[in-house]
């Protein structure tokens, strides 16, 4: 028995981490917000690292690794505050479609040269204006589609049916969100011919719960950041003649976070270890992950922002990307409440 | 991650399966008290068995089994599951045992564990005193040496089941000349030794749980010392973190919420199990997430005891806090879920779960308390979980001063 990472999913995970340092300051994720880069080469980065083709099968020049190595590499992520789009191609586009035996684009996806985007918003709730299909055209909007520079898009309905297009036969508008590290848009169509890849509802849900996964992991990795910094602030700020670190006000929010956030790795690790060996507690522990994440995280991302004062509130520090990133992550694939709601019924408390 | 126990471990499950369907009927009941025979019974067929005090060596009345981690939790689980007893955990074999095996002479082994571990020699723990509780180290009670005695003098408070123990554990100032920490020792000794005190402390459960003790000219032999003299603190120390750990478990956590679960289906108001109601269904999913990562930490604990491949201090520093905060709010819900039923308590006819739910509720505050209380928790946490600056030392007189100063104020 050993809960923890292996000695290899360490070994990645160092490598990546030094990548990121490296590679992403908060300079190049400042420049994004400017609008003057994008995240092309960043994910090339990371694709040569293995990380856009994690899931897919070597046979198609993936890396072949489980959730467990999923959930690792999208806490480095989100520590990082890392643009691109892992999340929607590497892990749930690249799920989808190999379950589906769609498996044509997923050499390219693991070269990380094609990128299939997320548009299943319809499927978490579908709203006015949702996406209809008559004779295999669909029509109208799906909001929230990751990512915004997608070669396709996989699109979920509100029946479980998943379709998929590419994107230069949709409308594509960018969408402003909270978050700059992430790309968003809105889909327009309009009797658009699309392809049925699987009317699995299941396959559809299998897939949410692995973004869901991802998401706890990433919030995971934000919220360890923003705490690190306060500590770090905390020791370097000095106000009354001491560093405010020594103020028990201020280490008691410290501590609180750490109490909170800690549990939280190995949470986040059974919920990726759930999806390779332990199946029938996946979709259960993912949805309480991503809940439960949810909520620490925006402790911390709020704490440790009081935690730096007036500086926490600025652009100065850069400390908001991270909040924001938090803030994103908790609404994305389904509000905790949403989510919570699903794990009632997962747990057979009500059906539904 | 290998969360495999092994096949060799499937035959060990058997084992444990078919000591409870053998012998469950032979459990205490609720009623039977710490010194019932019954409670006696079972805790000598829980030690025969290896269910309890399973790695104590066979010379000091235990099991003797290696250390194996997935065979305790192995036994956790099937006892859990089955909602079994799992023996008498009092404060002498969760605190004290651990700390004689580390720290006690040959004789001290031989003399206390087997008794204690079978529930035969009941404990209490005397560290707290009314000046001394979250800066224990302040403590007062002196044992002066009077030839081949220690006399002792002084108060403790708080005690628990002091009015049932058979014998303390107890910190005392041997050398007064000495700086605070370095001036404590250990001492065990007998609750029939004369000159000792007790006075019953009605806690806000209603029960007399803990009390008052007062020393005076406690007699006690000069070798009921753990450790040298003046090292009584580290001793205290070493068991603090034993105490720690084992006040807040998520496995009964995790029971206890499906005991909130079962309440949720079985109440009705208007018609409508309570489980019907998002809002209280929110509240319930939303602790099962805490607890859930609650038990994932506690697996990470365990497994970094076989593995030492990964830092775990914070880990394990942060269960007291988050545990007992936790099983409050749960006990909380289970209040709230019965809307004007969870008012009931005592003797009311209306009760749930025998009053349990609000007597928890309350119960799990004196944990929040005991033990160190959570601010001191935090205090732990960011001072050696996070390398934060320890609270500054005022000197003496500056902090005398202070209330004088608010007195001529009035
Ligand atoms: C149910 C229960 C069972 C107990 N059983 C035993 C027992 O068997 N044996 C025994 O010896 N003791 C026992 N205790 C005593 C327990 O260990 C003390 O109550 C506890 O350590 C707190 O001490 P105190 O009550 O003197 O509170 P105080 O130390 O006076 O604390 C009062 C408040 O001040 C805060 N505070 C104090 N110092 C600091 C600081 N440095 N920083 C921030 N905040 C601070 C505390 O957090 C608390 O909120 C028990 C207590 C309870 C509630």
């Amino acid at each position: 028995m050993d809960f923890g990472l292996s000695q290899d999913q360490r070994l990645l995970d160092e490598s990546l981490r030094k990548f990121l340092t490296s590679e992403v300051p908060l300079d190049s994720v400042r420049k994004l917000a400017a609008g003057e880069s994008s995240d092309a080469s960043v994910w090339q980065g990371l694709a040569s690292m293995g990380l856009a083709g994690v899931l897919i099968p070597e046979a198609y020049g993936g890396a072949q690794l489980g959730m467990l190595d999923a959930v690792a590499i999208a806490e480095a992520l989100g520590y990082a505050a890392c643009p691109g789009p892992f999340m929607s191609t590497a892990v749930m586009a690249s799920y989808y479609l190999e379950q589906a035996g769609a498996t044509d684009p997923l050499a390219a996806m693991a070269a990380g040269t094609y990128r299939v985007g997320i548009a299943f918003s319809d499927a978490i709730g579908t709203r006015k204006g949702h996406i209809v299909e008559v004779d295999s055209a669909l029509s109208g909007q799906s909001l929230f589609a990751l990512d915004a520079e997608a070669d396709a898009y996989l699109i979920g309905l509100g029946d479980g049916r998943v379709f998929m297009i590419e994107a230069s036969e949709v409308v594509r508008t960018p969408l402003t969100t909270v978050d700059v590290t992430r790309s968003v848009c809105e889909l327009t169509l309009n009797d658009t011919p699309a392809c049925l890849v699987s009317s699995d509802p299941e396959l559809l849900k299998q897939t949410l719960y692995r973004g869901r996964a991802i998401q706890a992991a990433d919030t995971l990795g934000a919220a360890q950041y923003m705490l690190d910094e306060a500590v770090a602030y905390a020791l370097e700020r000095k106000q009354f003649n001491r560093v405010i670190g020594s103020f028990q006000a201020v280490k008691h929010m410290c501590a609180e976070m750490a109490s909170q956030l800690e549990p939280c790795r190995a949470f986040v690790w059974y919920a990726g270890h759930a999806f390779d060996e332990a199946a029938d507690e996946a979709a259960l522990t993912a949805c309480h992950a991503k809940a439960h994440l949810a909520e620490v995280g925006q402790f911390v991302a709020k704490t440790s922002t009081e935690v730096h004062g007036g500086m926490g509130f600025t652009d100065l520090v850069g400390l908001h990307y991270w909040f924001k990133r938090i803030g994103f992550n908790r609404q994305l694939l389904g509000s905790p409440e949403a989510v919570r709601q699903e794990a009632a019924v997962l747990d057979e408390l009500r059906r539904p | 991650m290998d969360l495999s126990y092994g096949s060799e471990y499937d035959l060990f499950r058997e084992e444990v399966r078919s000591f409870i369907r053998e012998f469950k009927d032979k459990q205490p009941k609720a009623d039977d008290g710490i010194k019932s025979q019954a409670m006696r019974d079972w805790q000598s067929l829980l030690v025969q068995h290896g269910y309890h005090s399973r790695t104590i060596p066979e010379a000091y009345g235990g099991f003797g089994a290696e250390p194996d981690i997935i065979k305790s939790r192995i036994i956790a689980e099937e006892f859990g599951a089955q909602r079994v007893h799992r023996g008498f955990n009092g404060q002498g074999v969760t605190m004290l045992t651990p700390v004689l095996l580390e720290m006690g002479t040959e004789e001290q082994k031989k003399t206390f564990i087997e008794p204690t571990i079978r529930a035969e020699m009941i404990w209490c723990q005397g560290y707290s005193e009314p000046g001394a509780g979250s800066d224990l180290a302040s403590l007062t009670t002196k044992a002066e040496l009077d030839g081949d005695d220690w006399v002792v003098n002084g108060q403790k408070i708080w005690t628990s089941t002091a009015h049932h123990a058979d014998w303390i554990f107890c910190l005392v100032r041997t050398e007064p000349e000495a700086p605070k920490h370095l001036g404590i020792s250990f001492l065990l000794f007998r609750m029939d030794t004369p000159g000792i005190e007790i006075r019953p402390l009605v806690d806000m459960t209603g029960d007399a749980n803990f009390n008052e003790v007062f020393f005076t000219d406690v007699r006690v032999p000069k070798t009921q010392i753990v450790g040298e003299r003046g090292q009584g603190w580290q001793v205290a120390n070493a068991i603090l973190g034993h105490e720690r750990g084992s006040l807040a478990t998520p496995d009964a956590a995790l029971n206890r919420l499906n005991g909130v679960k079962r309440l949720m289906r079985e109440e009705s108001i208007n018609g409508a199990p309570i489980m019907d109601n998002p809002i209280f269904r929110d509240r319930l999913m939303k602790l099962e997430g805490r607890a859930l990562a609650m038990q994932y930490n506690d697996m990470r604990l365990l497994s970094a005891k076989i593995n030492k491949n990964q830092d775990v201090r914070l880990a394990a520093m942060i269960v007291k806090l988050a545990g007992t905060e936790l099983r409050h709010e749960i006990e909380c819900l289970g209040i709230d879920v019965m809307g004007e039923i969870g008012l009931s308590y005592g003797d009311n006819p209306h009760l749930r779960g025998h009053g349990s739910w609000q007597y928890q509720y309350m119960f799990y505050l004196g944990l929040i308390i005991g033990g160190g209380t959570s601010q001191i928790q935090k205090n732990i946490i960011s001072e050696r979980g996070l390398d934060m600056p320890k609270e500054p030392k005022i000197p003496l007189k500056v902090a005398q001063a202070a209330p004088d100063g608010a007195s001529r104020e009035a």
